[in-house]
């Protein structure tokens, strides 16, 4: 069970890897590496509960701040603005 | 009782993830992809930090992974929206089949000169 579970989130992250390397534009690549954080959280819990340590789940708190505060600022960079408007 | 619930939301969180990144590459426009994948992986991601709390016994685990989902739910909706306000800034072409483009009137109304505002207008 926790086989076919982990083996569908890395099906998941290959299609972001995908989409990464394929996207036409950079928005396209913005989005996929968004959504690959958020599957790498829910990675990062299934590892956590499969092991039993609890420190697993502190590395996807963290990841999730870094990867949406990392996708703020491409959002940023893509309206072309700069980063203390 | 509760080891079937956590396996069942974990797997239907397994399930939403998997859907979503199959509509992110297989959507032909910027927005679709972001609008299917953003959604459908937010409520997967939750789910299954849901299903680890609830199957996890120790009450450390449940904080963590329940603060998890709040932060996730929070943060995801908001970093979409910033990402298609860049994407459209920025001059990405629309699909050939959209209909409607609602944001390119509000931008047009909300300037007295008529003109669009940013470089998707040129």
């Amino acid at each position: 069970m926790m086989l076919v579970c982990y083996l569908g989130l890395c099906a998941c992250c290959f299609l972001c890897l995908y989409r990464i390397g394929r996207g036409p534009s950079a928005p396209d690549r913005t989005v996929a590496i968004d959504i690959l954080g958020i599957v790498l959280v829910g990675f990062c819990a299934l590892l956590g509960l499969a092991t039993g340590k609890d420190f697993y789940l502190n590395v996807a708190l963290a990841w999730a701040l870094l990867s949406f505060i990392g996708t703020i600022a491409l959002a940023k960079y893509l309206e072309g603005r700069s980063f203390d408007e | 009782m509760s080891e079937i619930t956590g396996y069942g939301l974990i797997a239907v969180g397994v399930l939403f993830d998997l859907f979503g990144c199959i509509g992110l590459v297989r959507f032909p426009d910027v927005y679709n992809r972001l609008q299917a994948s953003t959604k459908c992986v937010t409520l997967g991601t939750i789910l299954l930090l849901v299903g680890v709390a609830v199957m996890s016994g120790s009450g450390a685990m449940v904080a963590k992974a329940l603060t998890c989902a709040v932060f996730i739910l929070i943060t995801s909706p908001t970093a979409a929206h910033a990402i298609a306000k860049g994407a459209y800034a920025s001059g990405v072409k629309l699909w050939d089949k959209s209909v409607v483009d609602q944001y390119a009137e509000q931008v047009r109304s909300n300037r007295p000169d008529g003109k669009e505002a940013g470089r998707a207008a040129t």
